[in-house]
């Protein structure tokens, strides 16, 4: 199996795509929320800017977030000397990035779910007598939530492969931001380490694969439960 | 009971109704597509009306002209939609519980195993919506409208779609509902033989 330096990317790996994911989903759903049920101008715009990271390049995409994030860019400057936080060179410079490409795939999963929630079942739980609060969480939500689940996942998967942002955004420093396709592509460039490669390769199609096998079944039992009963 | 003056644009055809009825149970009938679920729609806070009022039992639920416009949860209105509209993701159990306990205040109150026994649910409870007939969905959705503490029930054609044999038990329901509850009803019809039996006052719709 693996053995301790390969496990320790691994673990960064995930650490990365968890919090990628879980810092992104509220995020994503809200960007989800607004595309799907409002009507507010610029919607067109936001939508695009939402969906950028899956059309440019990746490295462009990093590159984006250095000039904004990076010491001396504009909003990065400014958290490092207010509140102290850098993402350069940092695990969560690399969950940064991963979340922002997971982004795209998160929303359009969550939007589709929100859409196919009936609206009429919500008309239902407001007359027997639950505000909009109460009809979100027990109705809107429990209904969307294989898109929701299923987004996650996706985001999850995306993130665990992310490669182009990420090495452009906060380098590839070993234990900090060495996440797994950055451990492969730079054992690839010595020679001799083929099997570091092959072994931490095999784990990442494993993982991924696994990502999207419960997401696709997450999906597939959404459809089936939807609609009027 | 029931003291309504209702217009509002559709599309092409404007929906109007007007009417006033002390009558326990009144039955509304119209043909197809003269605007009957529109009605109760707005009736239940769902549609908002371009013009007129609602009142039902002394209380007003909507006043274009004195800007009284209630959230459908605050109108204390147990509706029983054509499509029943259970939840798909709760239990027969669930389905029935959701609206109890919702609403503060007054209405009708009844607890499940008195709902259950009215309506013969019993057997039901613990089933998913997606497993029950026609007929039994809609003593399901009968018995979760009435748990939600309503001051009135709303039916919307709760005879369409259900099975000759089958009419009688929801009949029947509605019938005990009448005798043993006691809550204003307005029943929604096609065919005016069928709310004869139940209503005592039929109000027409236009086409």
């Amino acid at each position: 199996m693996l053995t301790d330096a390969e496990w320790q990317i691994v673990e960064l790996s995930l650490r990365v795509s968890l919090v990628a994911v879980l810092v992104t989903l509220p995020i994503a759903f809200a960007l989800a929320w607004v595309s799907a049920r409002t009507r507010i101008r610029g919607k067109i715009l936001l939508d695009a800017l939402v969906h950028l990271p899956l059309v440019i390049p990746p490295v462009v995409t990093g590159w984006l977030l250095l000039i904004l994030l990076g010491p001396g860019g504009a909003i990065g400057a400014w958290l490092d000397r207010v509140l102290g936080i850098q993402f350069v060179f940092r695990w969560t410079g690399a969950a940064l990035a991963s979340g922002v490409m997971a982004l795209p795939l998160m929303v359009r999963a969550m939007r589709l779910s929100i859409e196919a929630v009936d609206r009429r079942l919500e008309q239902a739980s407001r007359t027997l007598g639950a505000g909009r609060w109460r009809t979100f969480f027990r109705v809107t939500v429990p209904l969307c939530l294989p898109g929701i689940v299923a987004g996650s996942v996706l985001g999850f998967a995306r993130s665990i492969g992310e490669f182009g942002a990420t090495i452009t955004f906060v380098s590839n420093v070993p234990g900090q931001t060495q996440t797994l396709p950055l451990a492969i592509y730079s054992a690839l460039q010595v020679p001799g380490r083929e099997g570091f490669a092959t072994r931490l390769a095999i784990f990442s199609i494993i993982l991924s694969l696994l990502a999207l096998l419960v997401s696709e079944w997450l999906v597939r039992r959404g459809s089936r439960e939807g609609g009027i009963v | 009971m029931f003291d309504l003056a209702l217009t509002r644009r559709l599309g092409e055809r404007t929906v109007e109704l007007a009417f006033a009825s002390d009558d326990r149970v009144t039955g509304l009938v119209g043909v197809s597509g003269a605007g009957k679920t529109s009605v109760l729609n707005m009736i239940a806070g769902i549609l908002r009306p371009d013009s007129g009022h609602v009142a039902v039992a002394g209380r007003t639920l909507f006043d274009a002209a004195r800007a009284i416009d209630l959230p459908p949860e605050q109108r204390r209105c147990g509706y029983v939609f054509q499509d029943n509209r259970l939840f798909p993701h709760m239990s027969v159990r669930g389905n029935l519980t959701y609206g109890s306990g919702a609403r503060a205040g007054g209405g009708y109150r009844a607890d499940l195993p008195e709902i259950t026994a009215l309506l013969g649910l019993e057997p039901l409870l613990d089933r998913g919506p997606r497993t029950l007939s026609g007929g039994e969905a809609k003593r399901v959705a009968i018995g979760r409208a009435l748990l939600s503490q309503p001051d009135f029930l709303l039916l919307d054609e709760p005879l369409t779609s259900i099975d000759p044999a089958r009419r009688e038990s929801i009949l029947d329901a509605i019938d005990r509902i009448r005798s043993e509850v006691g809550l204003p009803m307005l029943l929604v019809s096609h065919r005016a033989d069928e709310v004869e039996r139940v209503a005592s006052r039929i109000v027409r719709m236009a086409g």
